[in-house]
């Protein structure tokens, strides 16, 4: 059995969305499983034209701050989101999304990407994939 | 067996090992996958990748701002 990479998503922060998307396909390409668990604001991101929508963490500043930020990105050939998000699942990566987050957040499954999506789950679907996991992190 | 050819010159992390992977899943038991790049760190990351997917490296060559990885899968 593989090894596996399991993180939670629980921030919508364009900066954030990269460190675990980056992980995660790093994780699959040195031959791990991966399960991203998106959650609270991680799982805005899985709304039909999200995943490029997020704001930085630090420096926002309205939104100057991102597009300067996405500005030295592109000089540096970093790949966007939604490149990232296709090799992702062009590997493998298993996507869960928090059930309790859509009932709290009045969010319906026709509103999310549903292609992206594997698994519609709780707590114990993280649980589930985590304790098989060597790596765990909360993003 | 074939060989397949992978430019990834002035691509960042972690589209080199990104693409690397997909090379190695497309490619055949004994095709050889050669990645040509820029980045000095994904220089050092494939053959650890390489180790990890229990695949052999023929070669690393070049300086980590020119590099040539061979790779038999």
């Amino acid at each position: 059995m593989a090894d596996r990479t399991t993180i939670v998503v629980a921030s919508g922060d364009m900066d954030k969305l990269y460190s675990a998307l980056i992980i995660a396909t790093g994780s699959l390409s040195m031959g791990m499983d991966v399960s991203l668990y998106f959650t609270f604001w991680g799982l805005e991101r899985l709304k039909k034209g999200g995943l490029e929508k997020g704001p930085l963490s630090k420096m926002h500043m309205l939104g100057l701050g991102k597009l300067f930020m996405l500005s030295r990105m592109k000089k540096a050939h970093v790949a966007t989101l939604e490149r990232l998000m296709r090799d992702f699942k062009e590997l493998g990566g298993k996507i869960i999304a928090c059930e309790m987050t859509m009932e709290i957040m009045g969010v319906s499954r026709q509103s999310l990407r549903e292609d992206l999506i594997d698994e519609y789950g709780a707590v114990g679907a993280y649980i589930h994939d985590a304790r098989q996991s060597s790596i765990t992190l909360f993003i | 067996m074939a060989e397949i050819r992978i430019d990834v010159r002035g691509e960042t992390c972690p589209v080199p090992l990104v693409e690397m992977r997909k090379a190695l899943r497309r490619a055949q038991p004994g095709d050889i996958v050669e990645i040509i790049g820029t980045h000095p760190a994904s220089q050092k990351e494939i053959p650890m990748a390489v180790e990890a997917l229990s695949l052999e490296l023929l070669s690393v060559e070049g300086t980590p701002n020119d590099w040539t990885i061979r790779i038999r899968r």
